[in-house]
């Protein structure tokens, strides 16, 4: 009889999912999935609202990256009303944007994953967590608090607040940042610098000890996602659309992402709130591409700042015979490369003297354009927000893919393989178990974000027999 | 609380945008002082699992409730909480989540799964592992008693911390003073 394992709900997360494992009569893992179980309807119930509102209310979709929302609907009100934001206005919303970088990637790695690696798998599942580091691991664990307290002060300086800063506007920002508090801000960034440095250290030291299981866990080809800079390289605010094909060669670039829908569609499955994108000419599921550090970093040829760019090359080195970085943990990796680049661009961003300057918005002709797309690369990857809206200026329709939906077929793929190299269905412990919620932390999901749709997302593991029959629920204490 | 003992503290998020989680983690270092005087049970950022809450001394909540799996974390909290607090505005009256009912449920979900317009051949996902979506989202106390409740979308984290302090250290507040009842 094959047996059903439900963790739920899918914990250090951020959002609500579970994982169900199904095992044979013989012990061996006949499939796995991924269920995130939310949804709140934001496409829906933003119709009829004014677009100037969607700023301050997209980015309750997400209270962990907050701005990612606030700005994808800026960019999108910038096409709506026909303007581009000046200097200043494109350079405060970047830095807003490095400092959320900074944040939400140490929070990731810091908070809610290194547990797993510094305290191991099978560790106490009730010390297996940011206290456990705190208490194992005290300077780290301060260090880490104090990276994502600045990331959260580089977001109110310039949005007043946070989480859910109110300063975007069509054409700029509603306020700027003063030399004093920029002073400030830089004073601290190298601190932090060297926190995410001090992260990459702890991982790799992990990586080297534990090969096997890295060589193991969940390792697999797949298209590649992301915005890059006009060089090819890694850009996090603006620019065009890449996608990489599993080789690592662009099959789509410089695209225009207000034509995205050529060539991204999503699908449904009956199991989950989530949806499927991919890249259309592809198919579905071959076309299915990932997002995030890794999809990133896959998907471009250099890192523009020294520091990252340094650790970018020894990265590569971590790759297949295409240079292509396959495997699932490589996520932790990719990102604190990238907390390294937020950390940079801040500081470039706090050394010009435009962003203190007075021109904080352009000019509109109070002409709209019937629909715009604004596009940003969320922590987590590629978010999408598309409006439509009548000649009052109300939304007649909303469209928007989050990062975290653009993952759901490679975090469905990494549970699915997790489970079936480590989950031994005769003998099933908690932490064969929490090796399956490995495999979705790696990804970071926001499923805040993706069940902006209708969903949220614990996780919990049931073994259940082919017939449905729960056999035994893993449960931890 | 008794003396012997830490306090406990435990905390789910329900239909939220995790904000509030987030401007409770806002009080960065002072996690400290709230670990030195109690204990953190169950968390979204700790590892718990459904049936497996401990017996805690502050539950809080974040978010509205839009299904039944809601109801199930809520009752479970409620049930295993001397004081159950409710933090946020989607916990306290539903906030932005709350906007979905000016629309038909069925609507709702049609636009999301078939009508989006990046959505190739969707249907609604009604798998039995999915739980029910209630035709109207409502505010925790239409479900459970609740004892406190801290305003803000989300609430600053000075005002979490006082409220989580004052728990900890063995008073319920009479309120929240006035400095620290503003939207941050
Ligand atoms: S009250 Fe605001 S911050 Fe809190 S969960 Fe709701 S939308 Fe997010």
């Amino acid at each position: 009889m094959a047996t059903k394992y439900i963790v739920e709900p899918v914990t250090r997360i951020e959002g609500h999912a579970k994982i169900t494992c199904v095992v044979d009569d013989a012990g061996k893992v006949d499939h796995a999935r991924f269920h995130v179980v939310e949804f709140r309807g934001f496409e829906k119930f933003c119709e009829g609202r004014h677009f100037s509102e969607m700023p301050t209310l997209t980015e309750r979709i997400c209270g962990i990256c907050p701005v990612s929302h606030h700005l994808a609907s800026a960019k999108a009100i910038d096409r709506l009303a026909g303007v581009q934001p000046t200097r200043t206005a494109a350079l405060l919303r970047e830095l807003m944007h490095m400092g959320q970088v900074a944040q939400s990637h140490a929070l990731s790695f810091f908070h809610l994953s290194s547990p797993d690696l510094l305290l191991g798998p099978d560790s106490d599942p009730a010390l297996r967590n940011v206290v456990g580091i705190v208490q194992a691991f005290p300077e780290v664990g301060l260090r880490a608090v104090k990276m994502r307290k600045w990331g959260q002060e580089v977001i109110a300086a310039i949005g007043g607040r946070k989480i859910h800063p109110n300063c975007a506007v069509p054409g700029g920002m509603a306020a700027g940042i003063s030399k004093d508090v920029g002073r400030d801000l830089l004073a601290e960034a190298e601190t932090h610098l060297a926190t995410a440095m001090i992260g990459l250290d702890l991982l790799l030291g992990w990586v080297k000890k534990n090969p096997e299981v890295v060589a193991r866990f969940a390792v697999f080809s797949s298209y590649y996602g992301g915005l890059v800079n006009p060089a090819g390289g890694l850009e996090l605010y603006d620019g065009n659309f890449r996608i990489s094909d599993p080789q690592g060669q662009p099959v789509v670039d410089q695209f225009d992402t207000q034509k995205y829908l050529d060539i991204i569609g999503e699908r449904v499955e009956s199991w989950t709130t989530l949806k499927f994108p991919y890249y259309k000419p592809a198919g579905y599921p071959d076309g299915a591409y990932r997002v995030g550090p890794l999809g990133r970093l896959n998907n471009i040829s250099h890192i523009p700042t020294p520091r990252a760019q340094e650790q970018f090359e020894k990265y590569k080195a971590a790759g297949n015979e295409h240079g292509v970085v396959e495997g699932t943990l490589f996520y932790h990796y990719a990102r604190l490369i990238e907390a390294i680049y937020a950390i940079e661009r801040a500081q470039q961003i706090l050394a010009d003297d435009e962003v203190y300057g007075p021109d904080l918005m352009a000019p509109t002709t109070g002409q709209l354009n019937p629909r715009g797309v604004g596009v940003i690369e969320a922590p987590r990857g590629t978010l999408w927000h598309d409006y439509t809206i009548d000649e009052n200026g109300a939304l007649t329709n909303v469209n928007l893919i989050v990062s975290t939906g653009q993952n759901n077929p490679a975090m469905c793929k990494s549970v699915e393989l997790v489970a079936q190299e480590f989950v031994d269905g005769s003998n099933v412990t908690e932490g064969m178990l929490n090796r399956l919620e490995m495999a979705i932390r790696a990804h970071d999901p926001c499923l805040s974000c993706s069940t902006h749709a209708i969903g949220q997302m614990p996780l919990l593991v049931e073994l259940v027999d082919r017939h449905g029959t729960l056999l035994q629920r893993i449960e931890r204490h | 609380m008794s003396e012997a003992r830490k306090p406990v503290i435990a905390s789910v998020w329900l239909a939220g945008c995790s904000g509030c989680h987030m401007s409770l983690l806002d009080i960065d270092e002072r996690l400290l002082t709230v670990l030195e005087k109690g204990s953190i049970a169950a968390t979204p950022i700790t590892d718990f699992k459904l049936g497996s809450f401990p017996q805690c001394d502050v539950g809080l909540v974040e978010g509205s409730v839009t299904n039944t799996d809601n109801i199930k974390f809520l009752e479970e909290l409620r049930a295993k909480s001397t004081y159950l607090v409710s933090f946020g505005d989607c916990a306290g009256w539903g906030c932005v989540p709350f906007m979905r009912n000016f629309f038909p449920l069925q609507e709702v979900l049609e636009h999301g799964y078939i009508w989006s317009s990046s959505t190739v051949d969707g249907h609604i996902p009604d798998d039995e592992e999915l739980p029910t979506f209630l035709d109207v989202v409502e505010p925790i106390r239409k479900f459970v008693k609740v004892d406190f409740h801290i305003p803000g979308c989300p609430p600053s984290a000075d005002t979490i911390f006082y409220v989580v302090n004052e728990l900890l250290e063995g008073r319920m507040p009479a309120g929240i003073p006035q400095p620290l009842l503003h939207f941050d």
